[in-house]
């Protein structure tokens, strides 16, 4: 594979990514959710791997695998054993406004072009224009998590704002330094169990896994 | 090697504590493992002091000035706090409050979250204080939601969210960093390495590290509890158990800071400007006021302190940012008082409100009369924070101040504003809460003495008479950071 080749594959891995955070931003039901998570994860790690291949930096195929292992499979499978448990995995959240979400997401996408202009032109690695899509994906990640109200749909939110800061790494620099990056995958692991004994916890408490119950803490007037 | 153990002692008593679970013995076994990292600190600092900076472990670690007080603070405020929370969270036991697995739990995370801090301390690499400083949030998360009412579960739920994706930014951040860095000093885990980048700081590009610090300044100001990032602190330690609440705001608030000082440094070097700074005294200032404001209107006794962690946070980073000798003199310092004086005050307010059954301060009565230890060691708190001479916290305010009237002469009245209203609602609050006599809701208590005393005296010593080695250890850390 020739490196252009790479870097087109690489670049429609991208416009894959942002797809699916689009279609997370969107998308009703909790199974789907957690299926468009899952094929985030597969971009994602399928991109890592190809910049692994094109930069010959090897240690990308280690975070490839681990991306692969975590945001596909392992987190996945968690929150699927979760909302069955929890009896939600057939829940339809209701969305308001999803044109106006849309239109939002779409100004974040060119935002995130117009902030990362500076470092496009620095860079000169074949990457560098994915970084771009790793921004937003950071924002439309931040953006799913302010519009929606169910705890399960929060943490998704979550994740796949750090599968963008993972894209990031991978195309601002061709990955972070390997400590670094298991590290990180630690932290997401623990964060994978505390909100699984979270959504128990809220359940337990509320009844129900809507955050927007949650308004008891406030400053009185 | 005393690095060594410093870092490993926490993280075994961890494990031990775990397994340990709810045994009587186990708040001994806390109060040693906690004791030892504090001897290992101080062993720590007598060899950087003797010695001088110093890298580790291939590079990993490194001490210098700067992090080696923290670090000996770190440790002695949590020895303090595992001494206090022995009978603290035994009368929570025998109160229904925490069950079985809830104690097992307490002790295990409470040095996990030490660990988590001191690693975020004494690491050199930019990327590894990262992950310390999430590894400190998730251990403390469900410590926060341990009583399992709604209140804590939806403050620990906010904890989680808010300062999850708060570190997330930090981490794009430092993703920033790295790319500037990595065209300075080549691919690889060496161009992350703290001593490395702050020799060849004026060689990072600028643009990208202005970038950079936005990123960094919001991920870690939202854990430093800057307004308008602040919304979780107030929460989270108001409904916590109270050891937690002291070391969160003791402890926590001061490493993220920490973070955005060392990054600041950075960007400082790259920029040539003061840019960083500007933006570091907007927040502080605005935390400054917005903390003070907010002060007025507390009902809950925890969660008024927890206001004043924020005004307190506000003055270290205005300080920071404002730079210059005598600032940063006055910021390292005020970390240092504010972090004694906070930790005790949390103690007595957790026991007050022990003996009250509550946190509303309208129903806390009588406190001088009830436990004379508890009642004093609140007014004396409150008064060593506020900023009441001889204390140590008027010294570092009396530092920063004048430092804002020489440099920034403009903001001095919006600063002297923020302090005065805190004093008043401060000190409004608690006159009521420890004169009087005992009201019939008062429950007599053992309290826990030791940690509050040594807290206030050391405060008190400190506004006196600033021993030489400390103020030669904040020279020192203030010319590494100009």
């Amino acid at each position: 594979m020739s490196i252009n080749l790479a870097a087109q594959v690489n670049s429609i891995m991208a416009a894959l990514i942002l797809l699916t955070s689009f279609g997370l931003l969107v998308q009703r039901r909790m199974y789907g959710l957690l299926h468009l998570f899952a094929w985030q994860g597969l971009f994602l790690s399928i991109s890592t791997a190809i910049v692994g291949y094109v930069s010959g930096s090897h240690h990308l195929y280690i975070s490839s695998i681990l991306t692969l292992a975590l945001k596909v499979i392992l987190i996945p499978y968690i929150l699927h054993f979760l909302m069955k448990q929890l009896h939600i995995h057939k829940e339809v959240e209701q969305l308001v406004n999803v044109p106006t979400i849309m239109l939002i997401g779409i100004a974040l996408v060119i935002f995130s072009y117009y902030l990362t202009a500076p470092i496009r032109e620095l860079s000169t690695l074949v990457t560098r224009s994915t970084l771009a899509v790793a921004l937003a994906t950071v924002m439309l990640g931040l953006l799913m998590m302010i519009t929606r109200r169910h705890a399960v749909t929060q943490i998704i939110g979550f994740l796949a704002l750090e599968n963008g800061l993972f894209f990031a790494a991978t195309s601002a620099t061709y990955g972070m330094p390997l400590v670094v990056e298991l590290g990180v995958a630690l932290d997401i692991l623990i964060a994978a169990f505390i909100f699984g004994i979270f959504f128990f916890q809220i359940r337990t408490t509320f009844d129900s896994l809507d955050v927007e119950q949650m308004t008891k803490l406030k400053e009185e007037d | 090697m005393t690095l060594l153990i410093l870092l490993s002692v926490s993280f075994i008593s961890a494990v031990v504590l775990a397994f340990v679970g709810d045994r009587k013995f186990a708040p001994e076994i806390n109060i040693l493992g906690s004791a030892a990292t504090f001897a290992a600190g101080v062993g720590l600092a007598i060899e950087v002091y003797m010695h001088g900076p110093m890298v580790a472990g291939n590079k990993f670690f490194f001490v210098d000035a700067f992090n080696v007080y923290l670090a000996v603070l770190t440790s002695f405020v949590s020895m303090t706090t595992a001494v206090f929370s022995r009978r603290y969270m035994r009368w929570e036991r025998e109160h229904g409050r925490v069950g079985h697995w809830g104690m097992r739990f307490y002790h295990a995370m409470f040095q996990l979250f030490i660990f988590a801090m001191l690693l975020a301390l004494l690491t050199n690499n930019v990327g590894v204080l990262w992950i310390a400083m999430e590894l400190a949030t998730l251990s403390t998360v469900l410590l926060v939601s341990l009583y399992r009412t709604p209140t804590a579960i939806e403050a620990a739920w906010k904890y989680f969210i808010l300062c999850g994706v708060g570190i997330a930014l930090a981490l794009f951040g430092t993703v920033l960093l790295y790319f500037a860095a990595e065209k300075v000093l080549g691919e690889g885990g060496e161009a992350l390495l703290w001593t490395n980048l702050s020799q060849v700081s004026d060689k990072l590009e600028p643009t990208v590290l202005s970038l950079a610090f936005v990123f960094l300044m919001v991920g870690y100001g939202t854990k430093v509890g800057l307004a308008p990032l602040h919304n979780w602190l107030p929460d989270a330690h108001s409904e916590g158990p109270t050891p937690i609440s002291a070391v969160l705001s003791g402890l926590l608030l001061n490493i993220a800071l920490y973070a955005l000082v060392r990054c600041k440094v950075l960007v400082d070097g790259a920029t040539g400007t003061h840019q960083a700074g500007y933006i570091m005294m907007g927040f502080g200032l605005l935390s400054i006021l917005v903390a003070a404001f907010s002060l007025l209107r507390q009902k809950d006794i925890k969660r008024m302190f927890a206001y004043s962690s924020i005004e307190h946070m506000g003055i270290a980073t205005f300080a920071f940012g404002l730079g210059g000798q005598i600032a940063t003199f006055g910021a390292l310092l005020h970390m240092l008082v504010h972090s004694l004086t906070k930790s005790s005050i949390f103690f007595t307010a957790g026991h007050a409100s022990q003996m009250h059954r509550t946190q509303e301060m309208d129903k806390i009565k009588g406190l001088l009369k009830g436990n004379p230890l508890v009642g004093w060691g609140l007014m004396f708190g409150v008064m060593a924070i506020v900023g009441m001479p001889p204390f140590g916290v008027f010294v570092s305010e009396f530092l920063i101040l004048t430092a804002t009237m020489k440099d920034a002469p403009l903001l001095t009245p919006l600063l002297l504003i923020g302090i005065g209203v805190a004093f008043a609602a401060l000190f409004r609050r608690v006159q009521p809460m420890v004169a009087g006599l005992i009201p019939a809701n008062q429950h007599p208590l053992k309290a826990a003495h030791i940690p509050v005393i040594l807290h206030l005296v050391l405060v008190l010593i400190i506004g006196l008479y600033m021993p030489d080695f400390l103020s030669q250890w904040f020279h020192t850390a203030v010319e590494l950071l100009k």
